[in-house]
């Protein structure tokens, strides 16, 4: 916790925002209760939190990026393509165990190639995700799949299928997951080495390298990692809809997950914020969009209204963790 | 010998230092997209046939056209270090907001058009608030407004495609603009390129443009020089939403349609193209040039791709491909183009010198080493930096050069005072006073100055004219060195190497190379023009007491050579000293009718050797650091006098090397020889043995006066 005292900014004003956060949630869940007929019935309120479950793992791999001043814009692609290259090999008849791995392994290799082009290329992280999402969805999609969308049809009933659709004490398996990854996530951050080191990238870049921390290799491991969480995001995806729909990789969604992450209060400068911020942050984004599908309120204006609070977070997190003219660094897009 | 004989020619004939020469240009900037614009013609060419002929070429002006809007609207924004990703939706909301306001309220074309670019500037300026005042981030921020702006003409699509799309009314101006075309180009190229035309002007010869620059170059050093940081930034996007909206109105007139992925993806396509013709990601570097190039290549590939009818992905992926390329290259190539820079600039040549003169003590070598400058008076101990020159005036007070840029006076007769006499700046180098009292200065870095007697320093020259095919520009002056004065008033003053400033002078002798010249400045009519080039660093200079010719020193050449510049041998040039046991530097008068020459420093048997082996001083100038070079000594010298003849008729040393180990020049005066060197802390005063003790170097040039 010590980090955070380090970063020369109260504590308190995380706290405060974070429970901002929570009040509004709290406002906003207790509004459509009352409001919403079928909002508050067992069956929405548990489609609810699996819905947010995806999201919520998907915003722990971006939550660990941003926090080291980093970001991965192919964190959709990469998710879509390689669970539908899994889907498309156990269908052809492959072991789903060994499917698995195969598509895991393209999920790395593509965290791979991003924390490469960022960390020794030295491209910048924004750019060089948006375009290796790009890139990463038009190879696997034209060199390894018959079509965008990939149906789950070998091992759809054993163990492989549970992982999105089955329950533990009445918990969703999905639900569950999430909370591992996000106690890990934070075992990770916040007790190992290398989670320290992403503390004080995010922080400082030139004095964490200064002071002997390994950047590359630490940059390299961040864009590993978010490729492997994301993959397990897709296969919880996969296996509750029983498909993969590769043509989420030119979605909205991976706004939707700098949502989540940043209304948490994880600063886009890096080296602020921790896991509680990612829960709840899901757990508003999760609540306004299950209200608005409820009120079937047409998709383009979800959009807009999703963009607009994505934009009012960001305008807070300016306001909370202003840029100065003399300590901003050039070319920080 | 036969290999001493290749390694000449081929260091004769092959000009190494033109690679460095090109690297340092800005244009060079522009080779690499220019050499990935003919790559991207040659592969989809060969690929594609009829694709580069000039009707393949001409089905994608219209598009060119649009497309280059799109990218100027984007390199602008970058340029000041943002970037616009909202441009896409901007373009399909300007091409909707066309079709709405003319095909189905039927609103006459201008005011139409007026509108169309009023929105695009309104989606800009809420980027530029955002982005430039907010100071948001830009990517995202920019990247919120693209969903919104999208999701926004999407409602309205769902509302009004059908009625959109029938013309309730015809108007000339937009059959114009739809279907003319002018010697094959459509007006949309037409109007694009006037844009990118008048964007060039804007961005290098008008103020609120320079400020773009300064801002992307440097935010923080244009926040604190005052510039409006936040106001700059917020114009940009303005300026990019307009653009994209005329490239929008354009697509609207060419195919009438409004559909739903009208203008999608078009932002990752206009940042490639930005990207790819070498705008850099951050800011400050970049132009509209730049622009055009990668505008071009990008359409050529993207269109290409459509043609060769892949599958699905792999246009994507070769999209997402070139775009990681292209922004790798640029980062490598910022990054590492001044290391490149600096490892090929430097650019030895064969120099072969004959075996130098010895110089042992108590030889009977006209050279011999003797102790004479052991007693001499010191001036300014530790008071001076760099008193390169001196020179005493005609009541006997006593000028010197600082590396500070000043001229300092030392009052004679005791010479304990001294006064900066007058500040230039640079390094003042060489020295002399002309017919009516002034002093002319040459300044390292800046040129040919006068000093009048009231302190008035006024410039006299800077720039001579350029060569022919000189690739650095040689018509400004960098190392302006030593100088005298022709009866007639010319001034006649030596450029010591055209490649390299005073902080590094002495890594022009690892080249070797003829970058020297002698240029002539005529008062009469304040023109200047280059005399002799292509020395090897040209040095001092002394008119001969014939006032028809000058001698003039090659440091690295070590010889003296003696140029006509008026009379029967007008033009001629013959070598005096042919082989000095060291570097010549200044040549001043003395009062018995010959020159004084200081030589700087003395040759090693090390570094002639390594004169004759370019190739041993390129590995040594490209691996190892600087300071562990071989450079000319420097730590010893002398003072030798010549007459007319070339010949050696008297030799000063400082043989213990404590008061006068490096000398550049020396001035006679009264009896009394004045001792200066460039990186020495003190002048020397010695008294000539014998001298005429009236003489003074003012009055043997310009009579004696009261």
């Amino acid at each position: 916790m010590s980090l955070f005292a380090a970063s020369g900014k109260p504590a308190w004003r995380y706290v405060q925002q974070e429970n901002i956060v929570i009040a509004i949630t709290a406002i906003v869940f207790l509004g459509f209760s009352v409001t919403l007929n079928n909002f508050l019935t067992t069956s929405n309120v548990l489609s609810l939190i699996q819905n947010v479950a995806i999201l919520g793992i998907l915003g722990l791999a971006m939550a660990q990026a941003i926090i080291g001043r980093g970001i991965d814009l192919s964190i959709v692609a990469n998710m879509a393509v390689s669970v539908a290259a899994t889907l498309q090999l156990a269908n052809g008849g492959m072991p789903i165990a060994l499917a698995i791995a195969l598509g895991l392994a393209l999920a790395l290799v593509i965290g791979l190639i991003n924390g490469m082009l960022i960390a020794y290329v030295e491209i910048p992280a924004i750019f060089a995700t948006l375009a290796m999402g790009t890139a990463a969805y038009g190879f696997v999609r034209a060199a390894l799949l018959n079509d965008n969308l990939i149906y789950l049809k070998a091992g759809g009933d054993g163990w492989f299928k549970w992982i999105g659709s089955g329950q533990i004490v009445g918990i969703p398996s999905s639900v569950v997951l999430f909370g591992i990854v996000a106690a890990l996530m934070h075992v990770f951050l916040h007790h190992s080495l290398p989670g320290r080191f992403i503390y004080a990238m995010g922080d400082n870049p030139l004095a964490a390298r200064t002071t002997g921390v390994p950047v590359r290799p630490t940059i390299v491991l961040q864009y590993v990692l978010s490729a492997g969480v994301a993959f397990l995001a897709g296969i919880v995806m996969a296996t509750s809809v029983d498909s993969m729909e590769t043509r989420i990789a030119r979605s909205n969604l991976v706004y939707d997950v700098i949502l989540v992450v940043v209304i948490g209060g994880i600063g886009l400068s890096g080296g602020k914020g921790k896991i509680r911020s990612v829960l709840v942050g899901t757990l508003l984004i999760g609540t306004l969009l299950n209200g608005m599908t409820i009120m079937d309120v047409q998709y383009t204006l979800q959009s807009i209204i999703k963009s607009l609070i994505l934009l009012v977070a960001i305008i807070v997190d300016s306001l909370v963790n202003p840029r100065d003219e003399q300590t901003s660094q050039q070319g920080d897009i | 010998m036969l290999s001493e004989f290749l390694t000449r020619w081929r260091y004769r004939l092959v000009p190494d230092h033109v690679l460095g020469e090109i690297l340092s240009k800005t244009w060079i900037d522009n080779a690499i997209p220019f050499a990935i614009l003919l790559l991207t013609l040659a592969v989809f060419g060969t690929l594609i046939p009829g694709l580069v002929t000039l009707t393949g070429f001409a089905a994608l002006y219209a598009e060119l056209g649009e497309l280059i809007f799109v990218v100027l609207g984007m390199s602008l924004v970058m340029l000041a270090g943002g970037i616009d990703l909202s441009v896409g939706s901007v373009f399909a909301l300007a091409n909707f907001l066309t079709l709405l306001l003319f095909n189905m309220l039927g609103w006459p074309i201008p005011v139409v058009i007026a509108l169309a670019l009023l929105c695009g500037g309104l989606v800009g300026l809420v980027n530029g608030f955002l982005v430039g005042y907010l100071r948001l981030r830009a990517f995202l921020t920019t990247l919120v407004t693209l969903i919104i702006v999208r999701s926004i003409v999407d409602m309205l699509i769902l509302a009004y495609a059908v009625k959109v799309a029938n013309p309730v009314a015809t108007s000339p101006i937009w059959d114009f603009i739809s279907f003319d075309t002018f010697h094959g180009l459509p007006v949309a190229l037409i109007v694009a390129l006037v844009v990118a035309a008048a964007a060039h002007l804007f961005l290098t010869r008008l103020r609120p443009g320079w400020r773009i620059l300064a801002v992307g170059g440097s935010r923080r050093s244009a926040y604190n020089a005052g510039l409006p940081v936040r106001r700059t930034i917020a114009t940009t996007y303005v300026m990019s939403g307009v653009l994209a909206a005329a490239g929008g109105v354009f697509y609207a007139a060419r195919l009438n349609a409004a559909g739903s992925d009208t203008g999608v993806g078009l932002e990752v396509l206009a940042l490639t193209a930005a990207v790819l013709g070498g705008n850099s990601l951050g800011g400050g570097r970049g132009s509209v040039a730049k622009a055009l190039l990668g505008a071009i290549t990008v359409l050529i590939v993207s269109s290409s791709l459509i043609r060769l009818s892949l599958p699905t992905g792999a246009t994507s992926f070769a999209l997402g491909v070139v775009l990681l390329a292209a922004v790798a290259i640029d980062v490598r190539w910022v990054k590492n183009r001044s290391k490149l820079l600096s490892r090929v600039y430097v650019s030895p040549t064969y120099l072969k010198l004959p075996p130098a003169p010895s110089t042992e003590a108590g030889s009977a070598s006209l050279y011999a080493v003797n102790d004479r400058l052991h007693e001499v008076e010191l001036i300014g101990l530790g008071e001076l930096d760099g008193p390169e020159d001196t020179i005493l005036d005609a009541a006997d007070h006593l000028y010197t050069g600082s590396r500070h840029g000043d001229v300092v006076r030392f009052i004679a007769p005791d010479y304990r005072r001294q006064e900066i006499f007058a500040h230039i700046g640079g390094h003042p180098l060489g020295m002399a006073f002309d017919s009516e009292g002034n002093l002319i200065v040459c300044v390292a870095g800046m040129g040919l100055y006068k000093i009048a007697p009231d302190r008035v320093v006024s410039k006299l020259s800077d720039q001579t004219n350029r060569s022919l095919l000189s690739v650095i520009d040689d018509s400004r002056m960098r190392l302006a060195d030593d100088l005298d004065i022709a009866p007639d008033g010319r001034i006649f003053f030596s450029e010591a190497t055209i490649r390299f400033d005073m902080s590094e002078w002495m890594v022009d002798a690892l080249e070797a190379r003829g970058n020297g010249r002698i240029i002539c400045y005529d008062p009469r009519d304040r023109s200047s023009r280059t005399v002799i080039s292509k020395l090897l660093f040209a040095n001092g200079i002394c008119m001969a007491n014939d006032g028809e010719s000058f001698f003039f020193a090659e440091t690295w050449g070590c010889r003296i050579s003696r140029y006509w510049f008026t009379g029967g041998k007008a033009g001629r040039r013959e070598i005096v000293i042919e082989n000095l046991p060291g570097y010549p530097d200044n040549i001043n008068r003395a009062s018995d009718g010959n020159y004084w020459l200081a030589l700087v420093g003395m040759r090693t048997p090390a570094f002639d050797l390594g004169l004759a082996m370019p190739n041993f001083r390129r590995r040594m100038a490209q691996r190892i650091a600087s300071d562990e070079w071989l450079f000319p000594n420097m730590n010893t010298g002398c003072v030798v006098k010549f007459n007319e003849a070339g010949v050696i008729v008297d030799c000063l040393w400082d043989g213990r090397g404590i008061n006068h180990p490096m000398i550049t020049s020396m001035r006679e005066h009264k009896g009394y020889l004045y001792l200066g060197g460039v990186s020495n802390n003190r002048i020397g005063r010695y008294r000539i043995p014998g001298a005429d003790p009236d003489w003074t170097g003012v009055g043997s040039y310009w009579g004696a006066r009261t």
